[in-house]
């Protein structure tokens, strides 16, 4: 008897409901409503720098990266337009109406930057882009595990087989109908946008925007899919302060027309395996800014902004060998020789699609609670609440002397507090698997070996210095995983089924799975000796387990 | 003329000397205060001679022994509680607070928050997560994060008597600041800001630690020299520890680090330095300690700070010293020798 798959059933079936097809309908309001607002908000935060400056610094940043760092997906007319802005500006220089000049520019800069950022979402393209995405997976899934030659039509097998969702999937469907959510997951690989966006339409959720990288739009067939799905475009060479007031205030403004979002708060996938630590704040800081507008707006009766971290918790990382020498290139300098090459990344990426449907290693998402925008929890009906159960009036965290005043200091304080409270999210929903366990005893045996060694150097110790008696080893393993079950008693983070078998089982199922699919596996064993083959990856995995407090306990 | 807007009363919690002064304090800017006295004979005994730890009370300060009446009717409050009496304090006053409070605290210990069978081991060290700050304690007690905490040589009997003095409100948010300045400056009460909140909190706590041994070399009349080297060597111990446990080495060599030390250090109206000289003079610790009347935190503080300090592995000569001579382990003549012979690290390698 095959086991009731558990179905969701979409919140809001009719698509023209949907809060982003709202937005693509109205883009052109939307676009002069984000242009509008970061107007005044550029006016108004005075950097020591005249309109003047502030202009001709974003004219001269622009034309820089336009000579330097020309992209396939940039406009035509760009060369233009700044020349034009260039030149009106120039000439209004010593006109009585300067200032009149000087603004109507910054709105044409803004409306320019605004409309490059907007995303193009149809709901056509939307069913279509995740049925392909769905149905191929699955295909493949089916085709590599189930046998014989009518497996490729099987039904068998679906994605959420392999995938499993835990923690609170219905939690976040009744929050997603009462309020807006923003989902934050840990980002490790290129896959992860992927997943979450499969995770999205199979909970039944209205799509979700989100910023991709401009880069990624560069290539013609990415660009539809990127636009299908919900993306609004982020380019990361503009630095300059117009552009980032326009891009958080269109996060900003979407928000409060109700566009559920996605945020990857570490910024960019964790080039050094560690769970985000610290998590890029900017656009993060519009959920908070939007919360209070809402609150000026409405009162008590505004409509909640739920922030929910979801962790992806796999047993390895495809990209884990070029991250992590990317990370200890950045961080060790010259301390640090990149000694292994790669191979071409398109082979590579078939080998893991392949190795990925037929072998073991499924991936567990865990959806989070969800939080108010100061990572209080709330309930099914999105009110806040303390550890004692006492009732939270959110409105309460923008109000001093009786009103909501705006204090743009504590609100910069208050995204600190949010990324720290997602950060410990994290570390709770994290799942710790014995293979990251194994990875973790390993390294850390290593470390205590060598006390007088940086890092670098036990990376680049010779293959004697890679060997650990394997009896040592076990016990080691054993001390840390007490200390891990202890965590997770205490709620600080979650375990996978398979770290309670007997240590010797554990650790076989460990040593499998670490880094399984990479061209060498960074750990192996080999009767009384468990060999190091290469410390990097090793590295990597390990990391999974910062965070926690262990270093203590070896 | 135009009409004064009614405002919220400000809230003292604590009628201590130091809540007592604070009240003063507060009294002549706002229009009311309320303080908050923890037993209703004490309030009733505060009402009545409209006096509190011998500081005559303004007349607008109203007394009471209801702590919900702080919480429901106060914006501002000040919570001015012995350590070990604070998470309970919070405890019981959280279901009244709001996140639109505002707190600064002026408590200069930490909370011990362990289990009665807990046993510091090897195994099960005992950390930061046990040991808290009271803005710490705040925040995890209750919804209110805009929190504060002052520190600075503040002698409480001095500031009764209306002498010139500065504190230092420390907070994340420049808003509380902003809010300590305004209740507090007047023309004798300096108010300096700092963003370093738990920075400044250690100040105040590991000053404690020195002014204990500043009391004690005062009571063996070893003389100014020996005093002032204890001192200087008692601040580089303190940046040491601090840095370790959270804060800034730029704090303690301010008005709430070495300014807050040298006042404790040099005057018999510092508890902690009146336990130093009591111990110096052969009286026992716990003689000494049911003969006051307020708590000198520093005696905890040495406790603690000697179990962290193994924790996380940092070299405490003069609070270890402190710790055995009040645990009996060791006489007031051998601490001297011993620490005239120990090989002090001299750098200044903090800054």
């Amino acid at each position: 008897m095959s086991k009731k798959k558990v179905r969701y059933s979409e919140i809001l079936p009719k698509t023209h409901q949907w809060p982003i097809v709202n937005l693509a309908k109205n883009r052109k309001k939307f676009t002069e409503e984000v242009t509008e607002e970061a107007f005044t908000n550029i006016l108004a935060t005075s950097r020591g720098k005249s309109l003047r400056e502030e202009l001709e610094m974003t004219v001269y940043r622009e034309k820089l990266r336009i000579k330097a760092n020309p992209w396939k997906v940039d406009p035509e007319d760009e060369k233009d337009f700044w020349k034009y802005i260039q030149d009106k500006l120039a000439e209004s220089q010593n006109e009585e109406n300067s200032r009149e000049v000087e603004e109507e520019i910054l709105r044409e800069i803004i409306l320019r930057y605004a409309n490059e950022i907007a995303g193009n979402f149809k709901s056509s393209s939307y069913r279509f882009a995740r049925g392909v995405i769905t149905f191929g997976f699955a295909r493949l899934l089916n085709a590599a595990r189930v046998k014989g030659f009518t497996s490729l039509f099987s039904r068998q097998l679906d994605l959420d087989d392999k995938i499993h969702i835990v923690g609170e999937p219905e939690h976040i469907r009744k929050l997603a109908k009462i309020g807006t959510v923003v989902m934050v997951p840990t980002h490790f690989s290129n896959l992860d946008s992927i997943l979450i966006g499969w995770v999205i339409q199979f909970l039944g959720l209205p799509a979700f925007i989100y910023g991709a990288g401009l880069n990624l739009f560069n290539i013609k067939i990415f660009a539809y899919f990127m636009n299908s799905l919900g993306a609004y475009k982020v380019d990361r060479r503009k630095k300059n302060p117009v552009y980032l007031e326009a891009l958080k205030t269109y996060s900003s403004l979407a928000l409060r027309w109700g566009c559920h979002s996605l945020f990857f708060p570490g910024g960019t996938r964790s080039r050094s395996g560690e769970i985000e630590k610290s998590l890029k704040l900017g656009l993060l800081s519009t959920a908070i800014e939007a919360q209070r507008i809402l609150f000026q707006k409405k009162g008590e009766q505004a409509r909640k902004i739920f922030i929910v971290p979801v962790t992806i918790n796999y047993q390895f990382t495809l990209e884990a060998p070029s991250l992590i020498n990317e990370h200890l290139k950045r961080t060790g300098q010259e301390r640090y020789y990149q000694e292994s090459d790669e191979f071409s990344s398109s082979y590579k990426i078939a080998t893991f699609l392949l190795k990925f449907f037929t072998k073991g290693s499924d991936i567990s998402i865990s959806i989070g609670k969800g939080m108010d925008i100061l990572g209080n929890y709330v309930d099914d009906q999105g009110h806040s609440y303390d550890k004692n159960g006492n009732l939270i009036h959110t409105k309460d965290y923008f109000v001093t002397d009786g009103q909501i005043t705006v204090d743009p200091q504590r609100e910069q304080t208050y995204v600190r507090i949010l990324a720290q409270r997602i950060v410990e999210e994290y570390h709770k929903y994290n799942r710790v698997f014995a293979s990251h366990l194994v990875a973790y005893t390993a390294f850390k045996m290593l470390e205590r070996k060598n006390p007088k060694l940086d890092l670098y150097s036990i990376l680049r110790l010779p293959d004697e210095d890679l060997e650990l008696d394997y009896k040592e080893f076990k016990k080691a393993y054993k001390k840390l995983r007490k200390r891990i079950l202890k965590l997770n008693k205490k709620g600080k983070t979650g375990i996978a089924d398979h770290l309670t078998d007997k240590a010797e089982d554990a650790i076989r199922l460990g040593l499998d799975n670490v880094g399984m699919y990479h061209a060498q596996r960074p750990l192996i064993r080999k009767d009384e000796k468990i060999i190091i083959q290469n410390p990097n990856t090793l590295y990597y995995y390990h990391n999974r387990l910062v965070g926690y407090g262990l270093e203590k306990y070896i | 003329m135009a009409s004064k807007n009614i405002s919220k009363p400000v809230g003292v919690i604590g009628a201590g000397s130091f809540g007592s002064a604070m009240a003063n304090i507060l009294a002549e800017k706002s229009d009311k205060i309320l303080l908050y006295a923890r037993t209703p004979e004490k309030a009733a005994q505060i009402e009545k001679a409209r006096e509190s730890a011998g500081q005559k009370l303004s007349s607008n300060i109203e007394v009471t022994n209801e702590l919900s009446r702080i919480g429901d009717e106060c914006d501002v409050i000040f919570p001015m509680v012995p350590s070990a009496n604070f998470r309970n304090m919070m405890r019981d006053l959280s279901p009244h607070l709001r996140p639109y409070h505002i707190m600064i605290h002026g408590t200069k210990g930490f909370d011990y928050s362990i289990t009665e069978d807990f046993k510091p081991t090897e195994a099960n060290p005992l950390t930061r997560e046990h040991v808290q700050t009271m803005s710490e304690v705040i925040r995890a007690e209750s919804s209110v994060v805009r929190v504060g905490c002052l520190a600075g040589p503040n002698l409480a009997k001095e500031i009764a008597e209306h002498k010139p003095a500065a504190t230092v409100v420390a907070s994340e948010f420049d808003e509380v600041i902003k809010v300590g300045q305004r209740l507090l400056k007047t023309d004798r009460f300096l108010i300096y800001g700092s963003n370093d909140l738990i920075g400044i909190e250690l100040c105040g706590i590991l000053k404690n630690i020195i002014a204990v041994g500043a009391g004690m070399i005062s009571g063996l009349k070893l003389g100014e020299n020996a005093k002032a080297l204890f001192i200087s060597r008692g601040l580089v111990e303190m940046v040491h520890l601090g840095k370790v446990l959270g804060g800034n080495a730029q704090a303690f060599l301010g008005l709430a680090g070495v300014g807050d030390l040298m006042a404790t250090c040099n005057s018999n109206l510092s508890r902690n330095y009146t336990v130093g000289y009591r111990l110096a003079q052969d009286e026992k610790i716990e003689q000494i300690i049911s003969s006051m009347e307020e708590v000198a935190e520093g005696i905890k503080t040495i406790d603690i700070v000697h179990e962290l300090a193994s924790t996380y592995k940092i070299r405490v000569p003069i609070t270890e010293t402190l710790f055995r001579i009040i645990h009996n382990d060791m006489t007031v003549e051998d601490a001297q020798t011993y620490l005239m012979k120990f090989p002090f690290r001299v750098e200044i390698d903090f800054l």
